[in-house]
């Protein structure tokens, strides 16, 4: 049976580094997807351990290996794309340089001082009238701090440079720091936006470390903890581009119906971004009885009204002309730069963590993966649209099938030492990955997060070339990406 | 008599602007089902900025500060020449509409400047793009003004919107005159679907970006005057479609001019309401179309006026 989260000793998984990278480039060549490449100091003080996760067939495979850090390694790039900003992370965080690399730029230059990002300027255009805007950190709205260098002629844009690190809070070292049983708090805290997801992998991973097999309840409550912060998510997304391009309707009606969900989530929960509705071992989201049909009720009410304002929506031939052939990722490049998520899905990939690795939960309750070929604004807005209908038909079968979730908690007793554990679900956004090594203690040794946001920014880079600037907002929004997600 | 309704133009054109920014704004929130601000709430926001100290950044000039002040002398100057009541302007002489016109374009080049001398890259850009519709706006409002004077006689803004719907012709040309106002409307004082005036994103901005640095008296002067130049729009929409003349029932027409001004804030209420904002790449576009109607007018004078003789 396929399962969601990966677990093994580190002892089975190293790999001397010659038949590391020619596994690798096998595995990838076959067409296996990269979910995570990290680095971490190895127990020999001069070597890195390099970790490769990838997917195939509905496999995760894990291939390691150290490699000497005053040597570097041969980077995978050239000829997977897919992996660059992974090698980009690494080089950052520990110095050790994948060769033949095209652009080691710093992912987040955490030091406070220019470091890495004095030998890499903005790319730069040549011409007389050729000119840069720069927008950013600071934003005339509230938004997240990010800057954008575009290199325009006229109106038109010809690269955009996406340059964040603002909002680093060394969350990777944070998580290091407390009991890790007690970690999830922080963990909620790592894209707001995402709180169910990231607590969710997170919990799997220190489960899996702690030979906990989640319930059926279990998963069930937290399926739909995760599939009502996508709902509502979808729904902020929805509102933010209808705002973007002036239609009140949308906007206002999208906003209302978000409330809805976040006040249900609340309801369940306590919170209404979903904060404490996972907790590793334990079901805090109780679904009996009175909790259910609420829910029931408000995805009721939300269907009726969501029918109604995304007829509005496609069919109002301004917000067509606002959204149709703007910022176009083409599935070529979506596929060459391994997005994922649901920006991915919008270019036509059939990437979705939950059809593609569906664990006991998503194997007995299937949902359909949504994908729209187009890649522009409008798909985007459209596979947000239908993973709405999906996600409700899929919470209403989940409390159908699941009639008494209530309360519980097992405790998490010591964790497997010298254990690697790989929690992966799929939040709105995309793919979250929470990988957790333990010593031979049974501690923490490394703690590795990638939020979806990580991957997708360079994709937007690409999407908005040959638009107008003045339709950034908007491919911005329609891609949605997290800030703080990405910069950790 | 001329004293008293000079007064109450003056009232009017100090007044209104308010209650028709409120109006407009009262109608796109009964549209997404919120109850709105209170129809004067502009009053209370003009204060608080009335009282704010205005910042200027270090690289401006007194360009910068001159701006928001042109703007607001040469609006309050037009409002003297047009007929804000109907049929009649405390300040009127002939071709006064050319001065109306370019009263209009000075204040727009101060704007334009100030909006320069602050060396940002997002204000140079709006400045471009006001720039760009503004130099096709010109031609489309004097087409208009052109065809009314034809149609009406008259070469004084005062009179030159009695054309009124007695004849298919003189229908035609008050409608089409009366699109190109509206057209005009939307452009001078930045309202969908040409710009949208709720954006924070600097990144689409026409009018908003250029006052992005004001801050203080000087943004309340800048809002005040857009506000006032959309009343005049409105008013000079009323006046075209108003059926009593001023000569006859003068309470009467200015009441009904008053109506049908907030009719037309309740008009752009709607569009603002029903469709998003266009493509910029389009507006040129859209600013033609107010060309097009004003020439059909124009044709529709013409074929008019050869009957006659």
């Amino acid at each position: 049976m396929t399962t969601a989260t990966f677990i093994a000793p580190v002892a089975s998984l190293g790999l001397p580094t010659g038949p590391f990278f020619d596994a690798a480039a096998i595995r990838l060549g076959a067409g296996a997807r990269a979910l995570a490449f990290f680095g971490q100091p190895a127990d020999d003080p001069a070597a890195l351990t390099l970790t490769l996760a990838l997917e195939a067939g509905g496999r995760i495979e894990v291939l390691r290996t150290d490699v000497p850090r005053s040597q570097g390694f041969r980077a995978l790039t050239p000829a997977y794309p897919a992996l660059h900003v992974f090698e980009r992370e690494i080089h950052e965080q520990h110095g050790v340089v994948p060769h033949s690399h095209p652009w080691l730029k710093p992912v987040r230059f955490p030091s406070p001082g220019p470091s890495g990002m004095t030998g890499y300027p903005f790319y730069s255009l040549d011409g007389k009238e050729v000119h840069e805007v720069a927008v950013g950190p600071i934003h005339a709205g509230v938004i997240e701090p990010g800057h954008f260098r575009f290199m325009c002629l006229g109106e038109t844009v010809h690269h955009l440079e996406v340059h964040l690190g603002y909002q680093h809070r060394g969350v990777e070292a944070l998580l290091l720091r407390a009991d890790p049983r007690m970690l999830t708090p922080l963990v909620e805290t790592i894209a707001g936006d995402a709180s169910v997801a990231h607590a969710w992998a997170s919990a799997d991973a220190l489960e899996a470390l702690a030979g906990l097999a989640a319930a059926p309840d279990v998963d069930a409550s937290r399926g739909i903890g995760l599939e009502l912060e996508r709902i509502a998510m979808h729904l902020a997304g929805l509102s933010g581009m209808a705002n973007d391009v002036a239609f009140l309707q949308g906007a206002a009606t999208y906003g209302r119906l978000r409330t809805t969900i976040i006040n249900t989530t609340m309801l369940v929960c306590g919170s209404r971004f979903g904060r404490g509705w996972v907790r590793p071992g334990a079901i805090r989201g109780a679904l009996a009885g009175g909790v259910a049909d609420a829910v029931r009720a408000a995805l009721g009410l939300l269907k009726q009204d969501v029918g109604i304002i995304n007829d509005r929506m496609r069919s109002s031939s301004s917000v067509r002309h606002r959204l149709a052939g703007v910022g176009t990722l083409t599935h070529a490049q979506a596929l060459e730069l391994g997005m994922v998520g649901a920006t991915a899905r919008a270019s036509g990939l059939e990437v979705d963590l939950r059809g593609d690795l569906p664990g006991a939960l998503y194997a007995r309750l299937p949902i359909a993966t949504v994908v729209e070929p187009v890649g522009d604004c409008l798909a985007r807005a459209l596979v947000r649209m239908r993973e709405i209908d999906a996600s409700i038909g899929w919470i209403r079968a989940a409390l159908d099938a699941h009639p008494g979730v209530v309360r519980s908690a097992r405790p998490i007793g010591p964790l497997a030492p010298r254990t690697l554990a790989i929690g992966l679900r799929e939040s709105w956004r995309g793919e979250v990955v929470h990988a957790l090594e333990t010593t031979a203690e049974g501690t923490l040794r490394t703690y590795k997060v990638q939020d979806p946001s990580l991957r997708n920014w360079h994709g937007l880079a690409l999407a908005v070339r040959g638009n107008e600037i003045s339709d950034f907002p908007i491919c911005n929004k329609s891609f949605d990406l997290s800030y703080c997600g990405h910069d950790l | 008599m001329t004293p008293l309704v000079t007064l109450a133009h003056l009232a009017a054109l100090l007044l209104l602007p308010v209650p028709m920014v409120g109006v407009i704004n009262r109608t796109k929130a009964l549209w997404a089902g919120r109850k709105g601000p209170r129809l004067l709430q502009g009053f209370s926001d003009l204060r608080r900025l009335l009282r704010k100290r205005p910042v200027y950044s270090a690289v401006t000039t007194g360009l910068f500060a001159a701006g928001p002040l042109v703007l607001l002398a040469t609006t309050l100057v037009s409002g003297l020449l047009a007929p804000l009541l109907g049929g009649f302007a405390p300040l009127s002489f002939p071709y006064d509409f050319v001065v109306f016109a370019y009263l209009w374009g000075l204040g727009r080049i101060f704007l334009m400047i100030s909006a320069l001398d602050t060396g940002s890259s997002f204000e140079g850009m709006g400045a471009s793009r006001e720039a760009t519709y503004a130099a096709l706006l010109e031609p489309a409002l004097f087409l208009a003004f052109g065809t009314l004077a034809a149609a009406t006689g008259t070469t004084s803004f005062a009179g030159l919107l009695d054309v009124g719907f007695g004849s298919p012709a003189q229908a035609v040309t008050s409608l089409g005159t009366l699109l190109t106002l509206f057209i005009v409307l939307q452009v001078e004082t930045a309202r969908v679907p040409v710009d949208d005036p709720a954006t924070h994103l600097e990144l689409t901005m026409v009018h908003e970006v250029m006052v992005l640095d004001h801050s203080g008296p000087d943004l309340a002067a800048v809002q005040y005057a857009s506000a006032m130049k959309l009343t005049l729009c409105a008013a000079l929409i009323a006046g075209l479609l108003n059926p009593v003349r001023a000569a006859g029932a003068p309470a009467l027409a200015v009441a009904v001019n008053l109506v049908l001004t907030f009719g037309v804030a309740v008009a752009v209420g709607f569009v603002e309401s029903l469709v998003a904002r266009l493509k910029l790449k389009v507006i040129p576009q859209y600013v033609l179309v107010g060309g097009v109607s004003a020439a059909v007018a124009l044709l529709a004078t013409a074929w008019m006026q050869g009957g006659s003789r």
